[in-house]
């Protein structure tokens, strides 16, 4: 009997891109990482820099990122991304850097590196997962955590008069002049995620282009340190997270 | 070969340079200005990069960074800011990046003072991060020797892919002496195919020093030891007039260099002394030491700390002679008469 | 005049077998002593000798004294690091009052006596009063009051000749003292006679 393989016949329309390997996912159910891991992916199959490129991964639940990604990868210490890539970056020019931090590697231990790299202009990618807490650990309050917002070290909600307000990192960011690209977008559902590839992509051409530095704030969900079910974490964090944090570019140059 | 006038920074920056490092990253603090200073002005002429971070601890990871492009790459500081790098140090020994550190040791603890000290002998050779790792530690104690140390740094910190360490002290690093940068002999060439360079052509590589399985953590951290243990061939001492001496001075650096002039004044009194001088710290002469321990009666230990390298010595003389030790801390630099002074003490 | 030098430093602690000297020089900051320390240090080595320089340290240098140590030698220089030097260079009275005890027994202590007005308290010293203020005014310049007590120095401790010293300082210092050179070799020149003058003075007396 003859077997006709139908796959010949239809258009190839998804597939893994090439930039990420075969490796089982470990990120829970309704987790914003898988996505901002492929989107990066995505980005760099179509710009065609997957073996031009090298990745910095931080500590926190994206720790493991160099299983997933299919490029050179240098692990940093937590908060140390932003240092990491420009030693290497100032090593090797003419090769595309990123990092990949959640909150609190970004915008608590690491903010002293964030700031300076982003005031240099170093020509670096920085891919930032807000997704309000400390996924890793366990759930204890971010720099990001909403005031209100209950985590494992703040029981009664987050305390403006004990632990200050959530950091604006995409704003805060965009004052400076190092900067040629900042935005914030969310990866909580469908219509979100196609504009946050974009923004990736926006990124990595400021790059690409030599203009400087560049930082896309990503908005994620935390389904299971928010104690809630994968679609009740993207209700919340369209609800809570999107008026505090609104999406959208806060400064473009040259792309 | 035309002779310089250099301070030890200026020349240990110098020497860098000679040796292929192009990339330097570093925060200002004294005794050790001149080593950025002079790179901020050379490197970028060499088409290298030097970068003045925004602290202590972004330098040591933008070292990290570059080391991990397969650069030789280079930082420097002092007693306070070496402080600051320890945990950068303790990353970049488990990832097995190649790399140079310069210490001009200022005294402490806390913000201390800017005066000479040793007082981070333990720091440097005890491991001084966290984990299971040692760096490789060189102490000059001229600065014709910082220089020639200075590019066996980096072929050492290549060869076991580990960084090293320069420990020197606020008065190697300002004094001025004469140096001549002899032609070295090419480095040969290291393998580098762990570097990052873009997965092109090639199966991607990774630097991390993640290992959440505990018996790859183990597993790792024995290769770390047995590259240790390998260091010992690289161990180097001074032995000065220690033929016939009946007792020893154990000193390194700048004291080393004060206690040999007190080895002269004893003797011309006729008193049998001489003087070993580890010029690696870590790995430890201890072979040196014990093979002399059989035919002296005693070592003094003169340090510019209240006690640090003694430890190492009485280690290594395990009771064979007896240990005694003499300490300035603070900054106080001792001169050589007290050294002799102490010496004729410990003769009875 | 090299003649009168050399008989005049056989004196000095220079022993022309073993050659081995050394000096430190303090004062306020700005009055040029880690200058013409690093300048005696290097016309030393291109004379072909092994030398070390080393700047304040200790808590000396408190009180607002700068103050720089150099050793030169026909041999390799063990200990950079003076407690009791053979010479002293004073110009400022702390530093005086901090250096004086410490120089060697019968060594020599040069003051610049427009600007240390306390006495030296020792007697098993040799006391040479510069007025190197007035000296180097004659000279063209106040500055170069360093330039005289190094004058005077070398006069005594017959190491370096004017020559070497005046090629040290081009070679070292570049092209921006080469337009301070005439002042500061005249003061130079000055110095040197002073103390050789204040040398027959005492030889006769």
């Amino acid at each position: 009997m003859e077997t006709i393989d139908k796959t010949d016949k239809m258009d190839r329309v998804f597939q893994r891109p090439e930039a990420l390997t075969k490796a089982t996912t470990h990120y829970c159910p309704g987790c914003g990482h898988g996505v901002a891991h492929r989107l990066i992916a995505e980005v760099l199959d179509e710009l065609g820099i997957r073996e031009q490129t090298v990745g910095v991964a931080p500590v926190g639940c994206s720790v493991l990122m160099y299983n997933y990604m299919n490029i050179d990868m240098l692990e940093a210490a937590h908060g140390r991304a932003p240092a990491v890539a420009t030693g290497f970056k100032r090593a090797r020019p003419d090769l595309t850097v990123f990092c990949y931090q959640g909150d609190g590697d970004l915008a608590a231990i690491g903010m002293g590196e964030t700031i300076a790299a982003a005031a240099r202009g170093e020509k670096i990618c920085v891919i930032f997962v807000n997704n309000a807490t400390y996924g890793m650990t366990g759930g204890q309050m971010a720099p990001t955590t909403l005031v209100g917002q209950k985590t494992s070290t703040s029981a009664q909600g987050r305390m403006s008069e004990r632990c200050g307000f959530p950091i604006k990192v995409a704003e805060m960011l965009s004052v400076l002049d190092g900067p040629q690209y900042i935005a914030r977008v969310s990866v909580s559902s469908a219509k979100y995620i196609a504009r946050a590839k974009q923004a990736i992509k926006k990124a990595f051409e400021v790059q690409q282009l030599d203009l400087g530095y560049s930082l896309v704030e990503v908005l994620s969900p935390c389904p299971t340190d928010w104690h809630m079910t994968p679609q009740q974490a993207v209700n919340w964090l369209e609800e809570n997270m999107l008026p505090y944090y609104p999406l959208g570019e806060f400064k473009v140059q040259g792309v | 070969m035309e002779k310089l006038f250099m301070t030890g920074n200026e020349a240990i920056a110098e020497a860098a340079i000679r040796s292929g490092c192009l990339y330097y990253f570093g925060y200002p603090i004294t005794p050790q200005n001149e080593i950025p200073e002079y790179m901020s002005t050379r490197l970028p002429e060499l088409g290298g990069a030097f970068l003045q971070a925004e602290s202590e601890i972004a330098a040591i990871y933008m070292v990290y960074g570059a080391a991990g492009a397969g650069m030789r790459v280079m930082s420097s500081s002092s007693s306070p800011g070496i402080s600051l790098k320890q945990e950068g140090l303790s990353y970049i020994a488990a990832a097995e990046l190649p790399c140079v550190i310069v210490n001009m040791m200022r005294g402490g603890p806390g913000l201390g003072g800017i005066q000479p000290s040793q007082s981070d002998y333990f720091q440097a050779t005890k491991g001084g991060g966290h984990g299971d790792y040692h760096l490789f530690v060189l102490a000059p104690s001229t600065v014709q020797e910082a220089v020639s140390l200075t590019g066996d740094a980096f072929d050492i910190a290549d060869k076991y892919r580990t960084p090293v360490m320069i420990l020197g002290d606020g008065i190697i690093g300002q004094m001025m002496e004469p140096v001549e940068f002899e032609q070295r002999p090419r480095s040969k060439e290291y393998d580098k195919s762990w570097a990052l360079s873009g997965a092109k052509g090639r199966p991607r590589n990774v630097i991390k020093t993640l290992y959440l399985d505990p018996q790859k953590l183990e597993q790792h951290n024995l290769k770390l030891q047995d590259k240790y243990q390998k260091m010992k061939e690289d161990v180097r001492i001074e032995h000065y007039l220690c033929d016939d001496a009946e007792i020893v001075i154990a000193a390194y650096g700048t004291v080393a260099r004060i206690a040999k002039t007190a080895v002269q004044i004893l003797r011309d009194k006729g008193i049998k002394v001489g003087l070993l001088r580890p010029i690696t710290l870590y790995p430890f002469p201890y072979d040196h030491f014990q093979e002399i321990a059989e035919r002296i009666r005693k070592v003094l230990v003169v340090e510019m700390s209240l006690g640090q390298m003694v430890e190492d010595v009485k280690l290594a003389v395990n009771g064979k002679a007896e240990v005694a030790f003499y300490g300035r801390t603070g900054g106080i630099v001792p001169s050589y008469e007290e050294i002799a002074a102490e010496l004729e003490k410990q003769l009875f | 005049m090299k003649q009168q030098q050399l008989e005049c430093a056989a004196n000095t602690a220079v022993d022309s077998r073993t050659l081995y000297t050394n000096l430190t020089m303090a004062g306020f900051g700005g009055q040029g002593l880690m200058f013409i320390g690093k300048l005696l240090a290097f016309s030393a080595m291109k004379a072909g000798l092994q030398v070390s320089w080393i700047p304040s340290y200790g808590p000396e240098m408190r009180g607002g004294t700068a103050n720089c140590t150099v050793v030169i030698a026909n041999e390799p220089i063990a200990s950079p690091v003076i407690r009791s030097p053979e010479t002293l260079i004073i110009m400022n009275n702390p530093s005086l009052e901090a250096f004086e005890p410490r120089l060697k027994s019968g060594g020599t202590l040069f003051v610049n006596s427009n600007l240390v007005t306390c006495p030296a308290t020792r007697k098993d010293i040799e006391v040479v009063a510069v007025p190197a203020d007035e000296v180097a005014q004659s000279a063209g310049g106040r500055k170069a009051a360093n330039m005289v007590m190094l004058g005077a120095y070398l006069a005594k401790v017959a190491i370096l000749d004017k020559s070497q010293i005046e090629y040290g300082f081009l070679e070292f210092f570049g092209s921006k003292a080469a337009q301070t050179l005439d002042l500061n070799m005249k003061a130079f020149s000055l110095g040197a006679a002073f103390s050789q003058a204040d040398c027959k003075t005492k030889k006769e007396s």
